[in-house]
């Protein structure tokens, strides 16, 4: 997934001067992930560089750069880090095209790391989506395979709007089912790790069926999309999985026809649950299908706590809760 | 540069070599050992901006200590000083090796920064506070912290201190006057100015540390705290240590147009000095003045040591794919415990025999300590902290909603 991303900010940097990618250990070396290598080599310091530990001048940075008429693709090294640039993410970023009646824009995409499922610790580990979700202005992505990556990242560069493009780390390396006692497929023996050259784009606001089925709907993103597909298997429960792709702008219809063939709702995410966008969906959910309901809905998500460093596999929403939560709903 | 044909250039600082190159510091001054004079603790802040410039050294290239700032460490102190840094090396030697075992996730070590946070801790009283980064584990090992509890944090065992919910090496202790160590960087600086903040406020005698790296100077959180330091006269040290690298990027990203990290602190009127950090005695007599300073109500001090970081970022860094790697051999400061070491040596207090025997010494110690520690468990091995800790502590008293959770998780 890695090389994917690096593809779109390649594809599109060459396509357009103005897209200029940066942030901590980006430039020289490539990032921490390497999601940048080789960028700097070939587009020059001016288009691909090194930055001041500040997340705040990062994103203040690059909303001023688009207020000029660039287009910043910029990378917070960790999710876990982003707060210092919440007020600028929030407060400018967000707001800009509103408060100043399209006078002046923002079209940034902020990318960084999420998720949990490496030892990280709670630095490395916390998934912030419900943060920007909240916020009017933003759109949220959350990839969960190579080919959608690179649509989804080059999309997002090209969009007028600030997006933040959230890459959970546990699947830099291949899918990851929550089994992590088993050995890591990599992406090289996944359909979806094929990805084509150039340019080319995945729509926001497109949710994927990634397994289709008819007695319950699993609403996933993420890591999440290949623990909830493992679960089913597991449970061999005729679920329909879907990866929404885009957390805002949401594909409430996708959502909306799946549940009221299934009757039933499962939405599992590894962010905390209070509060977490799982609410969200649950409420749209019950709001557009209440009376194609058969069972509640269900949430299967992070405790509410922070992320530990020796628990993490307890703290995890791995396929055994995922398939305890789809037998319930099932007898429900 | 003034561009003479009226157009715009964007400027992007580089470091002089890469790998491939042959390292090369003859760009950075190094001022003899023993030239800087020590100003007295009350002087205005105005007569000694040239010391945010400069580097206060007091050991030569014979290993003698000269000039003003030497003398504060008697021979036994000293000696205990280089048993300190001795430690910590051999410490972050057997735990580099154990994450490589597989027995914790993560490690960072100190290898060339040793004497900043061994001496530094020397020269504080009980009580103090330091809010460190996670590159100051000399504070804990030169401030009598039991290594068996440091390692037990480490391997997120059944005996961890912080109950296996913090990546290994982010430390608490406040006994040991050793903040609770964040992840995000420059969090702690602003916390180290309140803590000392909230001392004056109740006419206490204890005073903070405030701890940052070179590249984790650029947060704003730094810049607030200089600010916050500077209105209250709060009795707080603000240290930078300047190890050169910020994991890939080399420190002039971070300095940018400002000379030296120390100067940061002149437009705050805050007295800034620079120390050769991997020098102890000069580490040590700099972080006495400052000390001094706090504790006669004179207010804060800045301090950039001036070191260099010899080994990778961290367990999950590799450097040779952004400096040369024999960058660290180039380094104009030599190594802090060969340093002190000749020292020693010099004065007649030591010897290669007593130094080989004091090397096993400290290698059996750290080993009882590890052998000690693993009985409690490894990471994926052995005793653990249980998921019920998980739920615990978040709030003090645990409400409905995580109950139910804990419930849930059925434990
Ligand atoms: C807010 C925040 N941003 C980014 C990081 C990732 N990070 C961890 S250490 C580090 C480099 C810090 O370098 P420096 O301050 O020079 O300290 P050193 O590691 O050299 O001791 C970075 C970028 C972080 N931990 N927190
Ligand atoms: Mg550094």
């Amino acid at each position: 997934m890695i090389e994917a991303i690096r593809s779109a900010m390649d594809v599109s940097m060459a396509r357009d001067d103005n897209v200029v990618v940066f942030g901590e250990d980006v430039g020289y070396f490539g990032g921490v992930f390497r999601c940048t290598q080789g960028l700097q080599q070939k587009y020059g310091k001016s288009r691909c560089f090194d930055t001041p530990i500040s997340e705040l001048g990062i994103v203040g940075a690059a909303i001023g750069m688009a207020a000029y008429g660039l287009r910043p693709c910029v990378e917070v090294q960790f999710a876990d880090y982003v707060y210092p640039a919440y007020d600028q993410i929030v407060s400018e970023a967000a707001r800009l095209r509103y408060r100043s009646n399209g006078e002046f824009t923002c079209p940034i995409v902020v990318r960084m790391p999420t998720g949990g499922g490496i030892f990280g610790g709670q630095t490395h580990s916390q998934s912030p989506e419900a943060l920007f979700t909240h916020v009017s202005g933003l759109k949220v992505v959350v990839p969960s395979n190579p080919v959608d990556a690179k649509g989804l990242l080059i999309s997002s560069i090209e969009d007028p709007d600030p997006v933040i493009f959230l890459e959970p780390k546990r699947l830099y390396n291949g899918p990851f089912d929550g089994h992590h006692d088993r050995p890591v497929t990599p992406w090289s023996k996944h359909e979806l790790g094929d990805v084509p050259d150039g340019h080319f784009n995945i729509a926001l606001g497109k949710a994927a069926i990634r397994r289709e089925g008819g007695d319950v709907t699993v609403l996933a993103y993420g890591t999440m999309v290949y623990v909830a597909q493992a679960a089913c298997e597991e449970k061999g429960i005729d679920a329909e999985v879907i990866d929404l792709r885009t957390l805002l702008p949401l594909d409430l219809e996708t959502i909306v026809a799946s549940v009221k063939k299934t009757g039933r709702c499962v939405i599992v995410h590894e962010a905390t649950l209070t509060s977490g966008f799982g609410a969200e969906l649950a409420a749209l959910v019950q709001e557009h299908c209440f009376y194609h309901l058969q069972a509640p809905i269900a949430r299967v998500t992070g405790w509410d706590t922070p992320y530990p460093h020796a628990q993490e596999w307890d703290y995890f929403p791995g396929p055994a809760r995922v398939g305890r939560a789809l037998q319930d709903v099932m007898e429900g | 540069m003034a561009g003479g044909d009226g157009v715009l250039k964007f400027h992007v600082p580089e470091p002089e070599v890469r790998p491939g190159g042959t390292p090369d510091f003859s760009n950075v001054p190094i001022p003899k050992a023993g030239s800087v004079p020590r100003p007295p603790v009350d002087v205005d802040p105005r007569q000694i901006r040239d010391l945010a410039y400069s580097i206060i050294r007091v050991l030569n290239r014979d290993g003698e200590a000269v000039g003003e700032w030497a003398g504060t460490l008697t021979d036994e102190e000293l000696a205990e000083g280089l048993k300190h840094m001795m430690t910590l090396r051999a410490f972050d030697t057997r735990m580099l090796t154990a994450q490589r075992q597989g027995k914790t996730s993560f490690y960072m070590q100190h290898m060339g920064e040793e004497a900043v946070s061994c001496a530094f801790r020397r020269a504080l009283a009980p009580g103090d506070m330091n809010f460190p980064t996670y590159r100051q584990a000399g504070l804990l090992i030169a401030g009598g912290y039991p290594m068996v509890d440091m390692m037990n944090q480490i391997y997120s065992n059944e005996a961890d201190p912080l109950k296996g919910r913090q990546l290994p090496v982010m430390y608490a202790s406040k006994e040991h006057g050793f903040f609770s160590i964040s992840g995000n960087l420059t969090t702690q600086f602003p916390q180290a100015v309140g803590w000392a903040m909230a001392s004056a406020i109740k006419n206490d005698t204890r005073i903070a540390v405030g701890w940052v790296g070179d590249g984790a100077t650029a947060e704003s959180d730094f810049h607030a705290a200089l600010v916050f330091a500077s209105t209250y006269r709060a009795p707080v040290i603000l240290n930078i240590v300047n190890n050169q690298w910020a994991i890939s990027t080399f420190q002039g990203i971070a300095r940018g147009g400002s000379g030296t990290f120390a100067a940061r602190g002149l437009g705050f009127g805050i007295p800034a000095l620079r120390v050769d950090g991997n020098d102890y005695l000069a580490v040590h007599a700099v972080a006495k003045w400052a000390v001094e300073r706090a504790r006669r109500n004179l207010g804060p001090t800045l301090v950039e040591y001036v070191t260099y970081r010899v080994g990778a970022h961290s367990t999950s860094d590799d450097p040779s794919a952004y400096r040369p790697k024999t960058e660290s051999d180039a380094w104009p400061l030599g190594d802090p415990v060969i340093r002190l070491k000749n020292h020693l040596i010099a004065r007649g207090l030591w010897s290669e025999e007593r130094h080989k025997q004091a090397e096993a010494e400290v290698l059996d110690t750290v080993i009882a300590a590890q052998k000690e520690a693993e009985k409690h468990g490894t990471l994926h091995s052995g005793g653990k902290p249980s998921t019920r800790d998980m739920f615990e502590g978040v709030y003090e008293t645990m409400p409905p909603h995580l109950r139910r959770q804990r419930q849930q998780a059925g434990v």
